[in-house]
């Protein structure tokens, strides 16, 4: 394998975790916020318990996305940082808001309804803001003025695909944290919880699959190169519809205890059909990080300075493993931590 | 304002915001955990204690360091992409490191403020350590970049631009990179020292304690009190050797910071005052003579540059010298300070007078100024260049007229969020005061 093959290969594996994390972390913010004062279920306790200690972690793999991007693509930076200048720098404002936000809710307790809701709904507004970068990239919305890039913001807002990369951004956002958090909620036997986040899988899932179809069908007339090749990559996108029907059905499935839906297998399905429609989106993608301005291999650094970078990931990665076993030991296996009062 | 103005602005507004809170995180979790040891030697739970309202400060203050923290990370990308090209080239290594660092200080984090009372005492204390360690690890390999910007190693420049001779190790190990990454390091411990201290002393202050109470926080004191003098006069030699790199590094820089145009043997030190380029010295300074030359190379006969070596449009601006100043002023004063605080309370025996609590009270915000001002000098003091004599700020800088836009929203966002985490740490404080968890814990 190529260099820069290997780069973007792991670039996109960081994206794919922090998608899935990035989706568990702002959707189980909006769901805290959308219960935090019903009575009914105690779904916003679960939510919020999951957010607690893993907030902190999932911001962290957002900054190795974005450092990752820079180190192994340094020619992208000047391109990449010209456009998306103002939607990433407000993106940073709200995840500011909702991260301070967030955690000073906790600890006042005046203002703490507007503390609450701003971090709820910056939970919606940042995953659209993070996912309009995607059309962006497709070609049609960039160009070159005097040698500078320009993002031409008026075609970019009055285009219908932007607005479906959105809603299939946050639909995708909020069924995959519904799915999470109802196997998160299982673990803890707090059974309302569970099926409030079972009756939003449930219409969330066909939703966000019939998004995702008509957000290609909305793809800009520029954008042609990629719907060739995701048409080529039928059979990883069949696959991918494949493994959201396995896991969309074991929503239904009664078990034993006359529980309906067998969460934990459904989880594990329905992240391996984001992995797998991630990777075949990401292997269409190629050979451009920016079309037409700017491919992998242009973007991509020296070799001398890549290859101790990849022993750096290894060796930081390895050292944190045990890290990260104690961590899902502590707080998504505990139960005395998920059981808490 | 031009572009690239407003660009400096917002990323130094940005870095001035974060230091603030970077800085306390550095240093908190070695003040932590002078406390759990404390605990675990002396078994008294007011330790304890200690260390556990010292972590719900600092969890407080570490969601504004992260996010503080996310944003320069990327801002920097944004703002000067022709830097981070370069960047991405040759010093890639530590930004990598940094992250890793980074997710091992956030995990360990929230397993120490969420988990610690279902851990066994030996993980607990893994953990808080590794917290520290996380911190100061991201500190040091940062102030990599800082410190390789300043004395760039490691790679050519060919005069198209293009970065040949790659030598990542050459630059991760850049001429300033140790004496900088202690001087992060020392300067951080030494500031939380003294925050540490003024709270101490402002709860002294107050009329009514009772005796608990006022044992609780003398025992405070006395740990800010210690640990801030060995880190101050630590941070003091450590600043010897700064100035030391600088001469042979950097001495345009040097000039700048004392203002000094001609170049002098048996050069003397200018305290205070400000440069006059009309007069071509510092004006109304206190000047010890030689003192300068010694500084610079420990002989009273060192022969110091002075900026007119130099082409005028390569001089920072000449301001440098009062910002220089100010740190070193604040750092001196601080080590008499925390000195004769211990020789009075614990050589002479008596209580602290109300006086002497009063000069604490203002020796944290004091530290923390000093960390302001030696970040202004040191990156102002490297203007007109991002990298030394190889990237000019102008070139580094992006062209896009958006930045106008962001730098606004940016510095409300910093102003409410300084108000706001004071008011936050203050009601929380205020609700759980110590008199209540004394009460709790005895």
């Amino acid at each position: 394998m190529e260099a820069s093959t290997l780069a973007i290969t792991i670039l996109w594996s960081l994206l794919f975790i922090y998608s899935i994390l990035g989706s568990l972390d702002f959707g189980a913010g909006f769901w805290g916020m959308i219960y935090g004062r019903n009575d009914q279920t105690s779904a916003s306790q679960i939510a919020n318990r999951f957010l607690s200690p893993t907030w902190e972690v999932t911001n962290v793999f957002l900054v190795i996305f974005v450092v990752s991007v820079v180190t192994f693509f340094p020619f992208a930076t000047t391109l990449l940082g010209s456009i998306l200048l103002v939607p990433v720098g407000i993106g940073l404002l709200l995840l500011t808001i909702r991260t301070t936000f967030m955690v000073f809710e906790h600890h006042t307790q005046k203002y703490r309804e507007l503390m609450r809701l701003t971090s709820g709904f910056s939970g919606l507004i940042i995953p659209a803001l993070l996912v309009s970068i995607l059309p962006i990239t497709l070609g049609g919305f960039v160009d070159f003025e005097n040698d500078l890039p320009v993002l031409h913001y008026a075609e970019l807002l009055t285009h219908p695909t932007l607005y479906m990369h959105i809603a299939f951004g946050l639909s995708t956002e909020l069924f995959i944290s519904a799915v999470f958090l109802m196997d998160y909620s299982k673990e803890a036997d707090d059974w309302s919880a569970y099926q409030t986040f079972r009756k939003h899988a449930i219409w969330l899932g066909p939703v966000s699959i019939a998004i995702a179809m008509l957000t290609i069908g909305t793809f800009p007339a520029e954008a042609n190169w990629i719907v060739e090749n995701i048409e080529d990559n039928w059979l990883w996108f069949g696959l991918s519809v494949f493994f959201f029907i396995i896991g969309y059905t074991l929503l239904f499935i009664k078990k034993q205890d006359g529980v309906r839906g067998w969460s934990r297998l459904a989880v594990t399905a329905i992240i391996l059909q984001y992995g797998i429609a991630i990777y075949a989106y990401g292997s269409a993608h190629l050979p451009y990080l920016v079309y037409p301005h700017l491919t992998v291999t242009e973007g991509f650094t020296n070799p001398s300075t890549f290859y101790p970078m990849l022993i750096v990931y290894g060796v930081g990665f390895g050292i944190l493993i045990p890290a990260f076993y104690l961590f899902w030991r502590l707080f998504l296996k505990d139960r005395r931590y998920l059981k808490q009062p | 304002m031009d572009i690239v103005v407003m660009a400096r602005v917002l990323f130094g507004s940005s870095l001035g915001f974060h230091i603030i809170y970077a800085t306390i995180g550095v240093g908190l979790p070695v003040m932590i955990i002078i406390a759990e040891v404390l605990h675990y030697i002396k078994k008294d739970s007011d330790y304890a204690l200690m260390a556990r309202r010292w972590t719900k400060g600092f969890a407080i203050i570490l969601a504004v360091s992260i996010a503080s923290g996310t944003i320069v990370g990327v801002l920097i990308s944004l703002l000067f992409p022709n830097f981070m090209e370069i960047v991405g080239q040759v010093i890639a290594l530590p930004f990598q490191m940094e992250i890793f660092a980074f997710l091992i200080e956030a995990v360990f984090m929230s397993i120490y403020l969420y988990a610690a009372d279902r851990l066994p005492p030996v993980l607990r204390f893994i953990s808080i350590i590794s917290v520290a360690l996380g911190a100061t690890a991201s500190a040091i390999l940062i102030t990599d970049v800082h410190a390789w910007m300043n004395t760039p190693a490691g790679f050519n420049i060919t005069p198209d631009g293009s970065v040949t001779d790659v030598d990542t190790w050459a630059a991760f190990f850049n001429p300033s990179f140790g004496v900088t990454a202690i001087h992060v390091t020392l300067s951080a411990y030494m500031t939380v020292a003294f925050i540490i201290a003024s709270i101490a002393a402002l709860r002294l202050m107050r009329k009514g304690l009772s005796s608990k109470e006022r044992n609780y926080h003398k025992k405070a004191l006395t740990i800010a009190l210690y640990f801030g003098a060995i880190m101050s006069l630590a941070t003091a030699i450590n600043g010897h050797e700064t100035a030391q790199m600088l001469h042979e590094y950097n001495p345009r820089k040097l000039a700048a910071a004392e203002g000094l145009f001609e170049t002098t043997r048996y050069a003397p030190l200018s305290i205070g005052g400000y440069t006059s380029l009309e007069d071509q010295r510092v004006k109304y300074a206190v000047e010890i003579p030689y003192a300068l030359s010694f500084l610079a190379g420990d002989r009273l006969d060192t022969e110091v540059l002075g900026l007119n070596e130099f082409p005028e449009e390569l001089w920072p601006p000449l301001y440098v010298h009062v910002l220089f100043n100010v740190m070193v002023g604040i750092g001196s004063l601080l080590i008499v300070v925390a000195f004769f605080a211990i020789f009075w309370r614990h050589v002479l025996k008596k209580e602290f007078p109300g006086w002497l609590l009063a000069i604490l009270a203002v020796s944290g915000p004091l530290a923390m100024i000093a960390i302001e001002t030696g970040w202004c000098f040191s990156c102002i003091g490297r203007q007109p260049w991002t990298i030394t004599d190889v990237l000019r700020t102008g070139e580094a800088a992006t062209k896009s007229s958006s930045v106008g836009f962001l730098l606004g929203l940016f510095l409300t966002l910093y102003i409410t969020l300084l108000f706001i985490t004071g008011f936050v740490l203050r009601s929380y404080f205020k609700r759980n005061p110590a008199s209540k968890d004394l009460d709790a814990v005895h």
